[in-house]
């Protein structure tokens, strides 16, 4: 099939950018998106053109290093990551428009990738359990009931992709957050720091120019590990305790 | 260019001597070279080895470790729990990582689980009984102190684990569970469903994020390593080049460690992340790390096949399903580009159940890889032709289905066969799966010692970058343990022993060795821009990667190894004369990365057939035709193969040329463990 | 001639942080930094340090619940009042008068009111300032804004919240210049008899009008908004707490709605009457 792709170009973070057009011929359905992206590639270095800088590592939806906003939903059309997005959930003749992630706090770094260091910052503000190597107790010496275990691998499954920042009208990063907040939350081990964690990075997240949350829920439509709303509430939650523990 | 390479080898006899007698069919492609031993490993029983190492292992006093710098490439497994240790420790350390966060390193990909001698299901586990196993799995060429060493703090790191918050599977009184995994008697494998490595990963790099927050680490993302850094015979530092600006950095430090993963990429295909690759181990190599056993790669068998010529990458899926899965073929050449659901049963060949009757479908990952690899050359395989042939083999459940009913099916493999039918657009519940092997690991990598450090003083090595533990052959639910080993619990305690000697000399940016480095690179990178030839870097990958799979794949020949090597002469040549490379040195160039890596693939590829070729057994991963039973079983040779092939470079450093390598042999002996033949018939 | 122009420096990366003053005279250039912006985190990260939790983005979040919560007993409380209308004259009067007279004589005359009347301001502030610092912020968070945007996770009346809370802004004082304040009887009857007003008010088609309206909007902004509150208070941390929070929202936006739309239907239709 044949698919007409209006790709976000942008040299550097300091230059402006704008949408370029683009026909490649001859996808099968069968190829992913990055790599009819790849073949386009190919194309364009063939013609002396700069090839579209795009970013993916692992390209089996798990690393979260890709991320493209295509044609108004990151990720595409499917609940899944760019890279597992294949061709045949798009048909012969589309028109695609692909930009990157869009936030402030998320700067273009060139044409389709950005800048996601923001995350990082928001863990290193209290994202981890505070322990020494060689200082853990026996591992049977902590138990952690089911429940509680299967919650926090539910959340704990976050990839860092972003996904919920480029959908959030509001470019908040509280699906992120909050799924940390809840992984750690939910062991006994995560209980010691539990306060000044959410104060912590909540601050951090505010600093680095994310938006407030407005509960819309556009996150978790576009969460590619599909994080349920709830990890907001318990984000929300803990921070209320904090404020009532006087942090 | 000046440095255009001279890849057309001296075939010059006078300086080549036989090496293992007449069977080493790598005559006139290596210099053999002085044995070399592993002077670190103490004597004595080897369940006090360790012990003995970690108190004659000298201490760096507190108020002297933020004096002392350490550089680590690589945020994996082994890179992120030794930043984060170290850090903790009081060490001034520099992270780096290529990818644009320490957490999307491709130990995050990991499925399975990791290992550890826990002995919580009371089944006869122990310490010994995972180093036996290991090497055992290894086909007995693997180091057995490290090994030892390995299933030794294997327990520390589930406890490590917990601490941190990793949310491991557990039982409903709330503790640990266990399962078995890859073939091995005993439930020793702890899970987070099918994402162990994404949560081992994410909790090293909550520790090492930790020591961000603390001031102890600095972390350096989206910044690729392009050389090392040798003063005075000491690594000292790395030339990095920060991928955004494009900006070529020094980074000094007092010792530096490589944690940059293994080359399966080297294939094109593989498993590995589209930017794993062996840069950082290669530019170390050429600057003298010996580099070991090269040629054992681990292909897996059960990954989705290559649908097309666009094909980026392959895509694992878990071993568990050949526990209920049935691998067949079509007995009939013609019935291959049949619907499966056509062919009657009569026209099925189970392959593995006819040739392994007790063990089937469950044979061991290359013993099953290679048998679809002989069905699809046979002309038998089926799927997409891709250049005129099939490469996949079904993997049915209709039977588990009938048998076990479609819920149970879904329950214990319902994850699998959505991501099988979102990247096939094929429903595995009616219609068989196709797989294909496809290579998944290395077990070669940079020659170390006990300590971990290579043969560059300064330079130590951790995880999949180095040869140590898994021999020819690594055990499912390993490699996870193997990184956080070495990162956690091993490298920290050794590296202070050459720490101990510190404070070392400040070096100066403007060191003539610096210098060097620094120009190298930047003449590098300024070729690459300058070939301005027809043929894109991709290109070039691709067909090397097709030589590797084709001559140093799954099975191995001597006639097809000196092929290989031929080929991948003429296409470095080429590569360096006719590659093009567009856009600039000064900002984000993703052509200009790959070609980098591709360059360093194009001469490791070469090291790997000669390795290969050097090695007239068949072991672990490594399957010499030449050398197999009449059932066509692999056969190792211990009176002539029981060492570590240590390669040095000997080529023009400041060239492309590679020149023949010198082969080192490190005996491997064995006093805690007796070497076996393994049959799985 | 002397002259003065601005130039933007930049940093390592290019991207402009301090803005310059270059002034060209007879001396020579001189030059002073003018501005600086807050540097993005590409080019300059920083980590938050003493971070308080009350001067997060969730605390002014918080507030917006609790003063939500607060409206939302208060439109509850209002629309009980109107439906008195459905009892005539004399008991919607009486209602109105008692609610002067509430905690008298311990309270003085109106004063149960005016404590009700501050406590309602002091909401109203509260919460229009922290969604209006909350709608700027997002606007700043992302500057360049999507060709292309689709919305797959949010309702509609969640779109609605900002414009909408303007709208019923905007209502809320023409009506408290209708009923309270101005006093204002379009059709010249009396004022002072707040049955009257009421039905002179909505036997006028076009105040009722708007009246609908403001209704609509403000049960989409409760329908949204309710469940927020349930969210930000942190309620919500099961899938079923979340369902019966959307649903709770739902009637409730539903009840009001409707008991607020009725009295004006009813009276518009003849069936309230003088």
């Amino acid at each position: 099939m044949k698919v007409t792709l209006k790709i976000w170009r942008q040299p550097d973070a300091a230059s402006d950018g704008a949408m370029h057009t683009y026909e490649v011929d001859d996808v099968s359905e069968d190829m992913s998106f990055l790599e009819m992206l790849d073949v386009l590639n190919e194309q364009l270095n063939a013609r002396d053109e700069e090839p579209i800088a795009f970013d993916s590592d692992c390209r089996e939806g798990i690393c979260g290093m890709c991320g493209l906003m295509i044609n108004g939903e990151p990720h595409g059309p499917e609940v899944t990551t760019t890279c597992q997005l294949h061709m045949r959930s798009f048909k012969d003749g589309d028109e695609i428009v692909i930009e990157p992630w869009r936030a402030d706090a998320f700067p273009v770094v060139k044409d389709l990738c950005v800048d996601r260091g923001a995350f990082d910052r928001i863990i290193q503000q209290g994202g981890y359990i505070s322990v020494n190597t060689g200082a853990a107790p026996e591992a049977h010496s902590i138990q952690v009931p089911k429940e509680a275990a299967d919650r926090a691998f539910d959340v704990a499954t976050c990839i860092g992709c972003g996904a919920c920042v480029a959908a959030c009208p509001n470019g908040s990063a509280s699906l992120f957050m909050g799924a940390k907040i809840t992984h750690l939350g939910e062991l006994p081990q995560g209980q010691a720091e539990r306060d000044t964690r959410v104060v912590s990075m909540v601050a951090q997240h505010d600093h680095e120019g994310f938006g407030g949350c407005t509960n819309i829920g556009e996150c978790t439509a576009a969460c590619p590990k599909e994080i349920p709303l709830d990890v907001i509430s318990q984000l929300n939650k803990d921070l209320r305790t904090a404020l009532q523990h006087g942090h | 260019m000046t440095d255009m390479p001279d890849t057309t080898l001296t075939s010059d006899p006078s300086y080549h001597e036989p090496s293992a007698g007449e069977s080493d069919d790598a005559v006139g492609y290596y210099v053999p070279g002085d044995p070399i031993i592993d002077a670190k490993a103490p004597d004595g029983p080897i369940d006090e080895r360790w012990s003995t190492r970690k108190f004659e292992a000298r201490l760096v006093n507190p108020a002297n470790r933020r004096k002392l710098s350490i550089i680590i490439v690589g945020t994996g497994l082994a890179g992120a729990s030794a930043a984060a240790t170290l850090g903790e420790a009081g060490y001034v350390v520099k992270s780096f990582c290529y990818q644009d966060s320490p957490r999307r390193a491709h130990s995050i990909a990991a499925q399975g689980g990791i290992n550890a001698a826990k002995n919580y299901k009371e089944d006869g586990d122990s310490v010994h009984r995972l180093f036996y196993d290991t090497v055992k799995g290894g086909d007995y060429r693997s180091r057995e102190s490290n090994v030892y060493r390995l299933a030794e703090v294997s327990t520390n790191i589930i406890d490590q684990c917990v601490a941190q918050g990793v949310p491991f599977a557990r039982e409903y009184g709330g503790l640990l569970d266990n399962r078995s995994f890859g073939g091995v008697q005993v439930s020793r494998t702890f899970y987070a469903r099918g994402q162990t490595g994404q949560q081992l990963l994410i909790g090293a790099y909550q520790a090492l994020e930790r020591q961000v927050h603390a001031g102890t680490v600095t972390t350096y993302t989206r910044h690729e390593m392009l050389e090392l850094i040798v003063v005075d015979g000491k690594a000292r530092g790395i030339i990095a080049r920060d991928m955004v600006t494009g900006a070529i950095e020094t980074h000094l430090a007092d010792v530096v460690v490589l944690a940059s993963g293994g080359y399966g990429n080297v294939f094109y295909l593989s498993t590995n992340a589209m930017g794993s690759n062996v840069t950082a181990s290669w530019r170390a190599h050429r600057k003298g790390a010996y580099m070991a056993n090269p040629c054992y790669t681990q292909i897996h068998p059960t990954c989705i096949p290559v649908s097309g010529a666009h094909q980026s990458k392959l895509t694992l899926m878990s071993e568990s399903l050949r526990n209920d899965g049935r691998i067949w073929v079509p007995k009939k050449k013609e019935d291959c580009a049949k619907d499966p659901r056509d062919i009657p049963e009569a026209d099925r060949d189970y392959y593995l159940e006819r040739i392994y009757p007790s063990f089937g479908n469950l044979v061991p990952r290359d013993i099953a890889s290679r048998a679809a690899k002989y069905q699809c050359d046979d002309g038998r395989g089926v799927g997409p032709e891709v250049e005129g042939v099939r490469r996949g083999v079904y993997l049915d459940f209709a039977d588990a289905i009938a048998r076990l009913g479609r819920e149970a099916v879904e329950e214990k493999y319902g994850n699998l066969f959505d991501m099988y039918a979102r990247i096939t657009g094929e429903d595995p519940y009616v219609v068989p799966m196709r797989i294909y092997p496809a290579v998944h690991y290395v077990m070669g990598g940079l020659w170390v010692d006990y300590d971990l450090q290579s043969t560059i003083p300064g330079l130590f090595v951790t995880g999949e970058a180095n040869f140590s533990d898994h021999g020819a052959n690594r055990l499912g639910a390993s490699a996870l343990m193997q990184g956080l080993a070495d990162g956690y619990f091993v490298l920290p305690h050794t590296i202070r022993d050459y720490l101990a000697d510190g404070p070392f000399e400040t070096v100066a940016e403007d060191h003539p060795a610096v210098v060097e480095a620094r120009t190298a690179v930047e003449k590098r990178i300024e070729h690459f821009l300058t070939v301005n030839g027809t043929r894109s870097v991709d290109s070039y990958h691709r067909e090397l990667g097709n030589i590797m799979w084709e001559y140093c794949g799954m099975e191995r020949t001597e006639d097809g190894l000196r092929k290989a090597i031929d080929l991948i002469r003429t296409l470095r040549d080429d590569f360096h004369r006719n590659v093009k490379v567009l856009g600039s040195a000064d900002s984000l160039n993703q052509s200009l990365e790959k070609a980098g890596r591709v360059a360093d693939f194009l001469e490791l590829g070469e090291l790997m057939c000669i390795d290969a070729l050097n090695r007239r057994e068949s072991c672990g991963g490594h399957f010499r035709a030449e050398s197999q039973t009449e059932d066509g079983e692999a056969l190792r040779h211990d009176d002539l193969y029981a060492y570590v092939a240590a390669w040095e470079y000997a080529g023009d450093p400041d060239s492309d040329a590679m020149g023949a390598p010198v082969l080192h042999k490190e005996d491997l002996v064995y006093t805690a463990i007796e070497m076996k033949q393994r049959s799985y018939k | 001639m002397a002259r003065i122009t601005l130039e933007w420096e930049g940093d390592a990366r290019g991207i402009p942080h301090v803005l310059h003053a270059i002034g060209t005279g007879p001396g020579g250039d001189s030059v002073a930094t003018v501005a600086t912006q807050t540097p993005s985190p590409v080019t300059g990260p920083t980590l938050v340090a003493g971070a308080r939790a009350a001067r997060t983005t969730i605390y002014l979040k918080l507030l917006m619940a609790l003063s939500g919560l607060f409206f939302v007993g208060f439109v509850l409380t209002h629309m009980y009042g109107n439906l008195k209308a459905f009892a005539g004259h004399d008991a919607f009067n009486a209602y109105a008068e008692h609610i002067r007279t509430l905690g008298t004589p311990f309270l003085p005359y109106s004063g149960a009111l005016w404590i009700m009347r501050v406590l309602l301001i002091a909401s109203l502030v509260v919460h229009v300032a922290c969604a209006a610092a909350l709608w700027r912020r997002a606007k700043q968070a992302r500057t360049v804004r999507y060709q292309v945007k689709k919305h797959t996770g949010a309702i509609f009346a969640s779109r609605l919240m900002r414009w909408g809370g303007v709208t019923i802004l905007l209502f809320v004082i023409w009506h408290l210049l209708n009923f309270t304040i101005g006093k204002v009887n379009v059709q010249g009857g009396p004022t002072n008899d707040p049955y009257n007003l009421l039905v002179d008010t909505f036997d006028t088609w076009w105040l009722t009008l708007i009246y609908l309206v403001a209704m609509a909007m403000l049960g989409a902004h409760l329908h949204h908004g309710t469940w927020s509150a349930f969210q930000t208070l942190g309620l919500t941390g099961t899938a079923r707490a979340r369902t019966r929070a959307k649903r709770l929202a739902f009637v409730l936006a539903f009840v009001v709605t409707v008991g607020f739309s009725i009295v004006p239907i009813f009276v518009l239709a003849g069936v309230i009457s003088k």
